[in-house]
């Protein structure tokens, strides 16, 4: 399965490469605004994807939005240090299939991208 | 003005944070009102806006030698000072993202900008009265510094 990270903060992108531990997830890209996002999503077609909210030019509730018009199937794992439930809510109505509050250790991390895929 | 209750929405997410990310709780000392002129802040600062029902400023500032520590800790190889600057912007971040847990989602928060520099200022703001949240990790010092009106 190709996966795509999404995240503003470079240091989030790597961590979230560094820790996950799936050996069938084989990294295609990652993005650090909602716009890139698409892009590369065109580009690279993943098939899981963790997405930041917050971020610059496009946030990741819009990103959501596009991405699943374009593919239905993909699945997407929303990791934001928004804490509040309307938020949460909302990110899974758009089409995000999980959600992970930051900060997170290494094995709630893993725990979501199993859940995620399984 | 921030309530009492409010602050302690602060210290809740700044111990979270050092407690989770950092895998090393840190200590959090009393709070204070800063009554003149504008707090100090360290090498590295990470700015929040905050717009919506509250408005204002959340900041978390640190020094260098800390903040090596922390990626250190995160398992990072990367120090530079770029790095340092995006994470001072990521913890802030968290924090304040953490908070709408009590604020709601009508706490809006920004994109994450960076002070950096020897002797960086944080901007004067009209009607907004800072409190300072020091932070003692390991044997460095930090603040969260929390202006909101």
């Amino acid at each position: 399965m190709k996966l795509m990270i999404v995240d503003d903060s470079n240091i989030m992108r790597r961590r979230i490469e560094r820790s996950q531990q799936f050996e069938e997830l084989e990294l295609v890209g990652t993005a650090s605004n909602g716009l890139e996002a698409i892009e590369m999503f065109r580009k690279m077609d993943p098939d899981v994807i963790t997405m930041d909210l917050t971020m610059p030019q496009m946030d990741g509730i819009e990103c959501i939005e596009n991405i699943v018009k374009l593919k239905p199937a993909v699945r997407i794992l929303v990791i934001s240090a928004l804490a509040d439930k309307a938020t949460a809510v909302e990110a899974m109505e758009k089409g995000a299939n999980g959600f992970l509050n930051k900060p997170f250790t290494d094995r709630q991390l893993n725990e979501a991208i199993a859940e995620l895929i399984r | 003005m921030i309530q009492e209750q409010e602050l302690k929405t602060f210290v809740e997410g700044t111990t979270n944070y050092f407690e989770v990310a950092a895998q090393q709780p840190a200590s959090i000392g009393s709070p204070y009102l800063v009554t003149e002129g504008q707090p100090s802040v360290h090498e590295y600062t990470g700015m929040i806006s905050i717009t919506g029902k509250r408005e204002g400023v959340v900041y978390f500032t640190a020094p260098k030698a800390m903040l090596t520590v922390l990626l250190m800790k995160m398992q990072e190889s990367d120090f530079s000072h770029e790095t340092m600057r995006d994470l001072v912007g990521e913890v802030a971040n968290t924090i304040s993202g953490n908070a709408r847990k009590d604020f709601g989602r009508d706490f809006v928060i920004s994109v994450p900008s960076v002070l950096a520099g020897e002797r960086p200022e944080i901007p004067t703001s009209a009607g907004l009265r800072s409190f300072v949240i020091p932070i003692n990790w390991r044997s460095h010092s930090a603040k969260l510094i929390v202006a909101l009106k």
